[in-house]
């Protein structure tokens, strides 16, 4: 199905370790018209976090590639990296404020305004008489967190939240 | 040693009623009401049951120590901050009569940590202050031990108030306000909980620490950056929770900065201490990190340091 607009993307996916993980992965590149050419994993190989990296070579237009990259994001399946883009770094972070005030889809859009950060994924709680948490999921390229910490200080401390940022020098 | 102690607290009072036990005599008790001094060696016991009873230690003058035996000042009153009176102007006298000090009280070495330094080098006497970060734990003969050049960074939760209140509200569910009253009836915390809970003491205690690290600066309160966890919503440790994390009052001493912030940490990590423990972490340029965790606060505990820092001027 090698239509003139179709190239090879290469998707890197950090799975858990457990039956079915790689068959719910590849199913949203599947039924979203990718043509999967390849899929590899190094035996043995397991990431510090403990999941399995794999490789998937990937053949779609650039408007399907986005679609599966979107749906694979959708589902809690890590991807380290697509196409070009290389996501190497995560950072989990706690806002803690008036968040529907300070308007949490604007904090986000100004945090990855900055260049290679990416909001993986946003868990919010607002309990009854108590100020709303948020815990979000960042990617970063490799050596932007820092940066990335800084850039997300600002935009919270502008509108008034806290951010409850991860302890360095202990790696989990 | 002959030891004369200011500030009869929890801590003056524990290291009174330790010296025998670990070698020394108590030759000096003086608090804000008064003073009990007997070079010979004061009978304890009977110098703190007096203050129980009438409220004043002994009615001998509190200004003229210079006439009492003592190889070493304890100075053990309540820390202030700004001009640290009059915690400073006792570790003044003493190291002008060329005499040994050692402090629990942070405000000295906190604030005017140049001005401390000055007046031992003019001196015969050292000072140690060993017991004013983490109690019981050896976190300043640690950096000491270690070489200041060596570490790279210290980090630690130093706040027993604070760390009790963050573990109990991550391991209940419980709000800020509630598990704080309950602090509050176990006497865990104060009535005025600001100083613990806005972060001020940790961020004393990280001072110190940098003041220790820095080659050359000062460091005083003003240097630090310093959130506490007042109102941090249950909401917020919920959701570190969720993904194998909690959140401690962590104060952290690297690349000259000095901050303590709520952080969020792995919940089986060796920061998630729980309770009032405390623990410190020293990242180290060849070997990795080391953690020392402890009792960071209480009479005895403090105590304990305070005679550490005693036997290492008898070395």
């Amino acid at each position: 199905m090698s239509n003139s607009g179709s190239r090879t993307y290469t998707v890197r996916l950090e799975l858990v370790d457990r039956p079915g993980e790689l068959v719910r992965a590849l199913e949203p590149i599947a039924s979203r018209g990718g043509n999967l050419r390849a899929i590899s994993h190094e035996r043995g190989s397991v990431t510090p976090r403990g999941q399995i990296p794999v490789e998937v070579d990937v053949e779609a237009t650039p408007e399907q590639f986005e679609t599966i990259v979107e749906a694979l994001q959708e589902t809690d399946i890590n991807v380290v990296r697509a196409g070009q883009e290389r996501y190497t770094e995560e950072v989990v972070v706690v806002l803690v404020g008036d968040l529907i005030g300070a308007d949490l889809s604007e904090t986000l859009a100004a945090v990855q305004s900055v260049s290679g950060v990416s909001v993986r994924d946003i868990s919010l709680t607002s309990p009854h008489g108590e100020a709303s948490s948020a815990r979000l999921r960042l990617a970063t390229e490799s050596g932007g967190v820092a940066s990335t910490l800084d850039t997300l200080r600002r935009v919270a401390g502008e509108r008034g939240l806290r951010v409850v940022e991860p302890l360095g020098g202990e790696r989990v | 040693m002959n030891v004369a102690v200011v500030g009869v607290g929890a801590v003056g009072s524990a290291v009174a009623e330790l010296a025998d036990e670990h070698g020394h005599t108590v030759t000096a008790l003086v608090d804000s009401s008064g003073a009990a001094v007997d070079s010979g060696g004061l009978d304890v016991t009977a110098t703190l049951d007096r203050k129980n009873e009438t409220g004043a230690v002994g009615d001998a003058d509190p200004d003229r120590l210079d006439a009492v035996a003592h190889d070493v000042l304890v100075e053990a009153t309540p820390t202030t901050l700004g001009d640290a009176q009059p915690g400073f102007g006792h570790v003044e006298a003493a190291l002008e009569r060329d005499r040994n000090v050692v402090l629990a009280n942070k405000g000295p070495v906190a604030e005017r940590y140049g001005d401390v330094r000055a007046l031992a080098a003019e001196s015969e006497g050292e000072v140690r202050f060993e017991a004013t970060v983490g109690g019981a734990i050896p976190v300043l003969s640690t950096i000491e031990d270690v070489g200041p050049a060596q570490i790279t960074a210290v980090r630690g939760v130093l706040n027993g108030t604070a760390n009790f209140i963050l573990s109990r509200m991550a391991a209940e569910g419980l709000a800020y306000e509630h598990v704080l009253a309950e602090a509050q009836d176990l006497g865990v915390a104060e009535t005025d909980p600001s100083f613990d809970v806005e972060g001020t003491d940790a961020a004393l205690k990280c001072v110190i620490v940098a003041n220790v690290l820095a080659d050359g600066r000062e460091y005083t309160l003003a240097d630090a950056t310093v959130e506490g966890i007042r109102d941090l919503p249950t909401g917020a440790l919920e959701l570190a929770a969720e993904t194998n994390r909690t959140i401690r009052l962590v104060g952290e001493v690297q690349n000259g900065a000095v901050r303590v912030a709520p952080r969020l940490v792995p919940e089986n990590g060796a920061m998630a201490v729980t309770g009032t423990q405390n623990i410190v972490q020293f990242e180290t340029r060849h070997a990795g990190s080391l953690y020392h965790s402890g009792r960071g606060a209480g009479g005895p505990e403090t105590a304990s340091a305070i005679f550490a820092d005693i036997n290492r001027l008898d070395g």
